[in-house]
C-alpha cells in the first residue's frame, strides 16, 4: 500500500493539511468520517446506483482502431465523455454530495477551471435540492460560456473571480475564502487537491475509472492489466482515477501528460512537473510554479481545465519516485490530436482530453503494446476554441 | 525572554498592536511606517510579509499585498529593511507570512534572517498546529523563534489547551470565523467567546484581531482580552492618506 496516504495525508513528503485554524473544525470533521462514510453500505448502494442509471456507468472501453493502426499500437480510450456532463467530474461530485449528506450539510461551494467541476457540481446539487456557489475566474467565465449557461440553468450561483489571473488558482482562493467566512459549508473540491483529507477521498471517488478498466480489459483482452494508462493532468483527478488500481501493479506503465502551453520553457505553460519546486498550495505539499521568492507563478494552458499551478500530492509523488512518467504536449499538438481523434474516430475530445492523446507521436510504441487513453471529457465546451483554430 | 512576552510583563492591559503589508502604500515605506507607529506608542507591530495567494485574508490586504508585490516587494528586500533599524527600533516586530515563500526561502535562511534583524515573533497562518510540532518546533527553537497560534469561535477547548501549552508570546485570538476586513460591531457572540476564553484560565496572553477597526472595537476588546491587532483598517488609512497622519489615526484608536 505504497501510494495511499499516512494518517496525516502524507505521500512521502507531499500532502498534509496546511490550513488557516479557521478551516480546521471543517477538514478535521470531514477527515474523522469519510473514510467510514464511503466505505458504509448506505453510501455504496447510493453511489453504485447513481453512477449506473444517472450518470450511465460503466463507461465504455472503446478499441480506436484507426487511431491504432495510425500509431502502431492496440490503443483503447476509456470513454469518459460519455458520462452525464460530459466529463470524469461528475464520479467525484456524486460521491462528495452524498458524504456532504450524510454530514448533515446543506450549502455546496465549488471551484471551478473550465466550468466541468462546476457543472458536474451543480447538477448533483439539483439532483439533491441542495443551495450551490461556484467560484470561477472571470477569464474562464468569458472563455467557457456555455459551460456558465448550463450551472446557471442548473440553478447555481456563479461568482466570478477577479484576482490574480483570474482563473482556476483564483477560483480555488475564493472558493476557500468563502469557506473561511461561511464555515457551515460544504466545499465540494474537484480534483485530487487540497489539505487532507481531499485528495484521497477524491482519488477513491474516481478510482471507479481504473476498476471498471480491470473488468473490461479482462473481458476484451483477455488480461487485466494494460501495458500503459495514459492522462492528462491538471490537479490530476482524471489521472489518479485511471492510475488507482494500477498503482501497486508495477508493470503497468503509467504516464502523466501535462500542459505545455507554448511550450515547457515559454514562460506560457502549466507543466507543473518540469517547472515546480515543492512549496504549499491551497492546503497541500506538493510540486508547484513559483518565482524566486515563493510566489505562485500564473499558469498557462489553452485548456482551462490544465492552467494549475500546482498538482495533488498523490502526483507529485508519482513523480518524484519515478511510479508516473511525466510527458507534456503544447497548445498546438492538442488542438492536432483533437482534430486528428475527431476525423478518425469520429469522437470529438475535450481539450484536456487531446493533451493525452497528443503524446501518442512521441510514444516509442510496439503493435501489441495495450496502451488505455483515458478520454477524460468531451469537446462540446471547446467547440469555439477550435472552430478558430481550424480557420489556422 | 521572547520580546513580546516581555512586553506583556511590563504592561498586561490595552495593548494595541498594528498589522501592515511591507511594501505597502511605496516599496520603502516600511521603516517609516514603523517608526511612526513606534513613536505613537503601539506596542507591537506585526509586519506582513506580502504574498501572492493570501488565503486568510480579505480583499483590503489581498489588495495590499498585490500592490506591494507590483512594487517590487520580496524576502531580501524586507529583511533589508528591517535589519537597517534593527538598532533604533525599540518596539517589537512580529512577522506574519504565508508558509510557502518561507520554505522556497529555505526554512533555515528564513529563521537566520529574522534572527538577525532582530525578531523573535512569527505568525504563519497556514501553518497547522500538527505540523508545527513535527516539522518547525525544533528548528524554531534553535533559533529563539516563537510562533503564534490562532484560536477562533469554533476551537475546540481541548485545542485552544493544547495551543495554550505550546503559547509563549500570546495567543491570536480570531474575533469571528470570517477572514479580515470584516466590519462592524463586536457582538454579544464575541464577547460571550472572550468570556469563554477567559473562564478557561490560560497561562497565555491574548490578543484579539479581525473586527477591530476603531476606538470603540479596540476598547470593547480591551475589556475582556489583553489588547488587540488592527490591520485592515489601518491598510485603508495607508491607502487613503500615506505614513502622514499615522499620528492621528493611532491618538483614534487610543481616544487621546
Amino acid at each position: 500500500m505504497k501510494f495511499q496516504p499516512t494518517k496525516e495525508g502524507y505521500y512521502g513528503q507531499f500532502g498534509g493539511a496546511f490550513i488557516p485554524e479557521l478551516l480546521y473544525p471543517n477538514v478535521k470533521e470531514l477527515e474523522d468520517n469519510y473514510l467510514n462514510i464511503l466505505a458504509s453500505e448506505a453510501f455504496q448502494k447510493e453511489y453504485k446506483d447513481l453512477l449506473q442509471h444517472y450518470v450511465g456507468r460503466p463507461s465504455p472501453l472503446y478499441l480506436a482502431k484507426r487511431l491504432s493502426e495510425k500509431y502502431g499500437a492496440t490503443i483503447y480510450l476509456k470513454r469518459e465523455d460519455l458520462n452525464h456532463t460530459g466529463a470524469h467530474k461528475v464520479n467525484n461530485t456524486i460521491g462528495q454530495i452524498l458524504v456532504a449528506k450524510h454530514l448533515g450539510k446543506t450549502k455546496i461551494i465549488a471551484e471551478t477551471g473550465a466550468g466541468q467541476h462546476g457543472v458536474a457540481t451543480a447538477t448533483v446539487c439539483a439532483l439533491m435540492d441542495l443551495e450551490c456557489v461556484v467560484f470561477m475566474g472571470e477569464t474562464d467565465i468569458k472563455r467557457q460560456a456555455p459551460n456558465v449557461a448550463r450551472m446557471k440553468m442548473l440553478g447555481a450561483k456563479v461568482v466570478p473571480a477577479t484576482s490574480g489571473s483570474k482563473t482556476l488558482k483564483d477560483a480555488t482562493n475564493e472558493a476557500i475564502r468563502y469557506w473561511i467566512q461561511n464555515p457551515e459549508t460544504y466545499y465540494l473540491i474537484g480534483s485530487v487537491v487540497g489539505p487532507h483529507p481531499y485528495p484521497d477521498m477524491v482519488a477513491r471517488l474516481q478510482a471507479v475509472i481504473s476498476e471498471e478498466m480491470k473488468t473490461q480489459l479482462k473481458t476484451q483482452t483477455g488480461k487485466e492489466n494494460p501495458d500503459t494508462i495514459v492522462a492528462c493532468v491538471g490537479g490530476g483527478s482524471n489521472a489518479a482515477g485511471a492510475f488507482y488500481h494500477y498503482l501497486e501493479d508495477k508493470d503497468v506503465e503509467l504516464i502523466a501528460v501535462e500542459a505545455a502551453g507554448l511550450g515547457v520553457n515559454s514562460g506560457e505553460s502549466a507543466a507543473t512537473s518540469q517547472l515546480g519546486e515543492v512549496g504549499v498550495i491551497h492546503g497541500s505539499k506538493t510540486i508547484l510554479m513559483q518565482d524566486e521568492y515563493g510566489q505562485i507563478v500564473e499558469p498557462y494552458s489553452i485548456s482551462a481545465g490544465l492552467d494549475y499551478p500546482g498538482v495533488g500530492p498523490l502526483h507529485a509523488y508519482l513523480h518524484e519516485t519515478k511510479r508516473a512518467k511525466f510527458m507534456n504536449a503544447t497548445d498546438k499538438e492538442a488542438l492536432n490530436a483533437a482534430y486528428e481523434l475527431t476525423k478518425i474516430e469520429g469522437i470529438i475530445p475535450a481539450l484536456e482530453s487531446a493533451h493525452a492523446l497528443a503524446v501518442l507521436p512521441k510514444m516509442d510504441l510496439k503493435k501489441d503494446q495495450v496502451v488505455v487513453i483515458n478520454l477524460s471529457g468531451r469537446g462540446d465546451k471547446d467547440l469555439e476554441t477550435y472552430i478558430n483554430h481550424l480557420e489556422e | 525572554m521572547n520580546s513580546i512576552k516581555k512586553i506583556f510583563k511590563e504592561k498586561s492591559q490595552n495593548l494595541l498592536s498594528i498589522f501592515f503589508t511591507a511594501g505597502f502604500p511605496k516599496l520603502n515605506d516600511t521603516t517609516a511606517i514603523i517608526n511612526n507607529l513606534s513613536s505613537n506608542g503601539v506596542d507591537f507591530i506585526e509586519v506582513g510579509l506580502p504574498y501572492s495567494d493570501p488565503l486568510a485574508d480579505g480583499p483590503t490586504i489581498q489588495h495590499s499585498s498585490s500592490v506591494a508585490l507590483d512594487n517590487g516587494m520580496n524576502l531580501e528586500v524586507v529583511f533589508e529593511q528591517l535589519f537597517s533599524i534593527k538598532e533604533n527600533n525599540k518596539t517589537p516586530l512580529v512577522l506574519m507570512g504565508y508558509l510557502n515563500q518561507i520554505i522556497k526561502y529555505g526554512e533555515h535562511e528564513f529563521c537566520q534572517k529574522v534572527k538577525e534583524c532582530g525578531i523573535d515573533t512569527v505568525i504563519i497562518p497556514d501553518l497547522p498546529m500538527i505540523e508545527f510540532e513535527n516539522h518547525y518546533q525544533e528548528l524554531f527553537k534553535s533559533y529563539g523563534i516563537v510562533n503564534v497560534f490562532l484560536i477562533t469561535p469554533h476551537t475546540s477547548e481541548e485545542r485552544i489547551r493544547k495551543i495554550d501549552s505550546l503559547t509563549e508570546a500570546f495567543i491570536y485570538v480570531v474575533a469571528s470565523a470570517s477572514i479580515t476586513g470584516a466590519k462592524g460591531e463586536i457582538s454579544e457572540q464575541q464577547i460571550a467567546y472572550f468570556n469563554r476564553i477567559n473562564e478557561m484560565n490560560l497561562q497565555s496572553n491574548l490578543i484579539v484581531g479581525f473586527g477591530i477597526s476603531d476606538n470603540k472595537t479596540f476598547t470593547t476588546a480591551c475589556k475582556y482580552m489583553n489588547g488587540a491587532i488592527i490591520g485592515s483598517a489601518f491598510i485603508k488609512e495607508l491607502d487613503e492618506n500615506g505614513v502622514n497622519k499615522i499620528d492621528s489615526f493611532i491618538k483614534s484608536i487610543k481616544n487621546c
